[in-house]
C-alpha cells in the first residue's frame, strides 16, 4: 500500500472499515459499499490500485464469474491474486478486490459488460478476456450491439492485448479492434444473436461451423490459435499440443471456459501443463454447480439467467430419468420481464419429470404447456422432494435450474451453500 | 386461409434482423392455439437475406434493435412481398420495431424520418424517455378482444393518421402516447406489447385467426388465461 498516494491510502482504508462492518451486521459480503465509500474519498482510486499490476478483465454475459475463478486459481501458480471472486463486478467491486489485496501483482476482474470500457480505461489492463454475447435481461440491460461497438472502441484506444471467442461473431468484431489477440475456438451454442454481421448488418454464412463470414462486406472468423473438442474433451495449443481438460464442473460451456482460461495463462507465461490441474480441482463456484444432499436426495444447483444459459443448462442435465425442478422470478437482478422465456426451447425436456417454481412459474407453465412438455406445480425445492420420496422412492438426484434471485432463494434455504 | 390450401401459413418475417426478446412466442401460440382446433398450419421463417412469400396468411414482425430495424426496413421496401400480402387482405401482426416499420414513417429523429412499409397509417418518431414496464390497455370494442396486458421497452411514440384506429385505449404503461396503444387498419395490427403479446392474450391470438380463418370454436380455459388474470392482478 505505501506506494499509493495518501489520499488513496485513506480512502482504501475507509472502504475496508466499511466492507467489514456490512458483514459484521450481516447485510452482505461488504464488496460493494466498501468500494462505494472509498470512491467518494478518491474517484481515481481505481486507477490508484491498479497501477504497476497486470491486471486481466474478465467480460461476457454468461460465464464471467467461473471463468473469473479459473483463470484466478491458474494464475496463482505465479503468486498471489487480486480478484472479485464474489461477483461484485462494478468498479465498487473491483476497488475492494484490489485493496483487500495490496500485494498481488496480479488482478484478474470479473467486469460488468456495461462498464468494460470505463473499467479498461481506469486500470489499463493489460489482457481483457472475452467469451461471448447474448440477449439478457433487456428491460435494463443495453441492447448487445450497441454493446459490442462500446468494447471496440474502447479496445482500439487500449494498448490491451485480447484473448476471444472468435466463435462469437459480436465478440470477435470487437477483438478485432485491438492491438494484440489471442483467437480461441471456444465454441457457441446460442445463435440466435449473431445471425446478422456486426460490420454492415447482411446475413451471416455461419458454415461449415464454427467458420462464419459475411457475403457482404468480408469480415469472417479470425484464425484461431487454441481449439477445444468438446466430443474429446480435448484442447489443442497454439503448438498443435492436446491436452484432455477433464474438469469437475460439467459441461461444454465450461470446458469453453477453461480454453479460455488456458490461453489467458498462457498470456501470462504458464503453460497447460501447469494450470490444467488447479482448474480440475474446482468443482463448483459462488453455489454454481454445487450438490446438497436433503431428504437423502442429491440436489444439483444451476444457474441459467438467460435463453444463452437455459440452454448450456440442458446440455448438462442427468439422463432423462432424473427430475429436474425449473424455477423462475423477475425480480429486478432477474429482469423485470419474462419474455425471454419464450427464445428458450423447452422440447428436449419432454419425456421428463419436470416442476415449476418461482415467482413467475404461470409464465413458465404456459411455456412448457405450448412446448407440449408435462410438469407439476410446486411451491419449494422440500415440497418437490417430499413428493418424490413418496412416489418415487429409488429417485437419487434431481436437478433444479433457476434464474438469479430464484437460484439465490433456493441456495439460502440450504445455508448460502458454495 | 389462401385460396390455394386448406393449411394456415404462419410467415415469421425476419428472425434474424427482428427477434430481440420472446418473438418467437406469437409464432409458437398461433400455431398452437390453431391444431388445438384441427387446422393444420405451416410456418415459414423468412430471413433477411430471402424474399417475403406472397402467399402467406397471417405475417408475423418482431422486436428490434436501432440497425437492425433499419436494415429490416430497407429490405422490406425493396423486396415489396410483405405490401403486396397486405394489399391482398392477409393478417400482419408486428410488435415494437416492427410496428414501426410497417408505418408510413419512423425513426430516430422526428425531423428526419425514415421511410417506412407504409402498411399501417402511423408515424413514429422518437420520444422524450425510454417506456419500459408492465402495460394494461382496453382494445377497441369492435374487436371483441378486452383488456390486453404486456410488457413495453421502447423509445417510441407514435402518431395515428385518419386510414388506422387506435388498437386501444391504456390503462397501465405508454404505448403510442400514454393514451392510446397500438393501431389497426383492416388485418394489418400493430402494437408496443413486445414478444410474447399473443401468448400473454390468447383473446388477441383467436382474432388474428379468425381474420384469417372466419368463426373458430371457443377452447377451454388454460395456462395463457390464468397468466394474463395474474398479470392483470399483479398490474391493476
Amino acid at each position: 500500500m505505501s506506494e499509493l498516494p495518501l489520499r488513496a491510502q485513506l480512502a482504501a482504508a475507509l472502504g475496508r472499515g466499511a466492507a467489514s462492518l456490512s458483514r459484521a451486521t450481516g447485510r452482505g459480503d461488504g464488496s460493494v459499499i466498501g468500494g462505494r465509500i472509498a470512491l467518494k474519498v478518491e474517484p481515481n482510486l481505481l486507477a490508484e490500485l491498479a497501477r504497476g499490476r497486470r491486471i486481466a478483465l474478465v467480460s461476457a454475459t454468461n460465464g464471467k464469474t467461473t471463468t473469473t475463478r479459473l483463470i484466478s486459481s491458474a494464475l496463482r501458480e505465479i503468486g498471489e491474486i487480486a480478484t472479485n471472486e464474489h461477483g461484485a463486478n462494478m468498479p465498487t467491486g473491483h476497488i475492494t478486490a484490489l485493496s483487500n489485496n495490496p500485494r498481488a501483482r496480479i488482478g484478474v476482474l470479473e467486469t460488468d459488460e456495461k462498464y468494460l470500457p470505463q473499467v479498461l480505461r481506469e486500470t489499463n489492463a493489460v489482457v481483457v478476456v472475452l467469451m461471448n454475447l447474448s440477449r439478457d435481461q433487456m428491460d435494463r440491460a443495453s441492447e448487445i450491439n450497441l454493446l459490442a461497438k462500446k468494447w471496440r472502441e474502447a479496445l482500439a484506444a487500449s494498448q490491451a492485448h485480447v484473448v476471444a471467442n472468435a466463435d462469437d461473431p459480436l465478440v470477435a468484431w470487437a477483438g478485432l479492434a485491438a492491438p494484440h489477440a489471442t483467437w480461441v475456438a471456444a465454441g457457441q451454442r446460442w445463435k440466435e444473436d449473431s445471425w446478422c454481421c456486426p460490420e454492415c448488418g447482411g446475413h451471416l454464412k455461419r458454415e461449415p461451423d464454427p467458420h462464419w463470414e459475411c457475403p457482404e462486406c468480408g469480415l469472417s472468423r479470425p484464425h484461431t490459435t487454441w481449439s477445444l473438442d468438446n466430443a474429446t474433451d480435448t484442447v489443442t495449443d497454439p503448438e498443435g499440443k492436446e491436452h484432455r481438460l477433464q474438469l469437475r464442473l460439467p459441461g461444454d460451456a465450461n470446458r469453453s471456459n477453461a480454453v479460455i482460461a488456458l490461453a489467458t495463462a498462457a498470456a501470462y507465461g504458464l503453460r497447460p501443463e501447469q494450470v490444467l490441474p488447479r482448474l480440475r480441482e474446482i468443482e463448483s463456484v459462488a453455489g454454481r454447480y454445487t450438490s446438497i444432499v436433503t431428504q437423502g436426495i442429491e440436489v444439483r444447483l444451476l444457474l441459467a439467467k438467460n435463453p444463452a444459459g437455459w440452454l448450456e443448462s440442458f446440455a448438462v442435465l442427468d439422463p432423462p430419468r432424473v427430475p429436474v425442478i425449473l424455477s423462475v422470478n423477475a425480480q429486478i437482478p432477474d429482469g423485470r420481464d419474462t419474455s425471454w422465456l419464450w427464445d428458450v426451447d423447452y422440447t428436449v425436456l419432454r419425456g421428463r419429470r419436470v416442476f415449476v417454481m418461482g415467482e413467475r412459474r404461470t409464465d413458465l407453465a404456459l411455456r412448457l404447456e405450448t412446448d407440449e412438455v408435462d410438469f407439476e406445480v410446486a411451491d419449494s425445492v422440500d415440497q418437490v422432494l417430499t413428493r418424490l420420496r413418496a412416489e418415487q422412492p429409488d429417485i437419487t438426484k434431481v436437478d433444479v435450474i433457476s434464474n438469479y434471485t430464484a437460484f439465490q432463494q433456493i441456495r439460502a434455504a440450504y445455508g448460502r451453500v458454495q | 386461409m389462401s385460396d390455394t390450401s386448406s393449411t394456415l401459413r404462419i410467415v415469421w418475417i425476419y428472425p434474424d434482423l427482428l427477434s430481440t426478446y420472446g418473438d418467437r412466442g406469437n409464432v409458437l401460440i398461433l400455431r398452437r392455439r390453431a391444431e388445438l382446433r384441427g387446422i393444420p398450419t405451416e410456418v415459414v421463417h423468412v430471413h433477411s437475406s430471402d424474399p417475403v412469400p406472397a402467399e402467406g396468411d397471417i405475417y408475423l414482425l418482431g422486436g428490434g434493435e436501432d440497425r437492425p430495424q433499419i436494415l429490416a426496413a430497407q429490405r422490406l421496401r425493396a423486396d415489396g412481398g410483405l405490401k403486396r400480402a397486405a394489399e391482398r387482405g392477409a393478417a400482419v401482426f408486428a410488435v415494437c420495431a416492427g410496428y414501426q416499420i410497417i408505418g408510413e414513417t419512423y425513426g430516430d429523429d422526428a425531423a428526419n424520418p425514415l421511410p417506412g412499409v407504409g402498411i399501417l397509417d402511423v408515424r413514429s418518431s422518437r420520444g422524450p424517455s425510454r417506456a419500459v414496464g408492465e402495460i394494461v390497455a382496453d382494445v377497441d370494442p369492435a374487436l371483441g378482444v378486452g383488456r390486453i396486458t404486456g410488457f413495453e421497452n421502447h423509445q417510441g411514440r407514435t402518431e395515428i393518421g385518419p386510414s388506422a384506429k387506435p388498437l386501444s385505449t391504456a390503462v397501465r404503461g405508454i404505448g403510442n402516447d400514454g393514451v392510446t396503444e397500438g393501431a389497426y387498419q383492416g388485418q394489418v395490427l400493430g402494437t408496443y406489447l413486445h414478444g410474447p403479446a399473443l401468448p400473454r392474450n390468447p383473446a388477441l391470438a383467436d382474432l388474428l385467426l379468425r381474420w384469417r380463418v372466419g368463426d373458430i370454436p371457443p377452447l377451454p380455459p388454460s395456462w395463457g388465461e390464468r397468466l394474463h388474470e395474474e398479470r392483470l392482478a399483479a398490474v391493476l
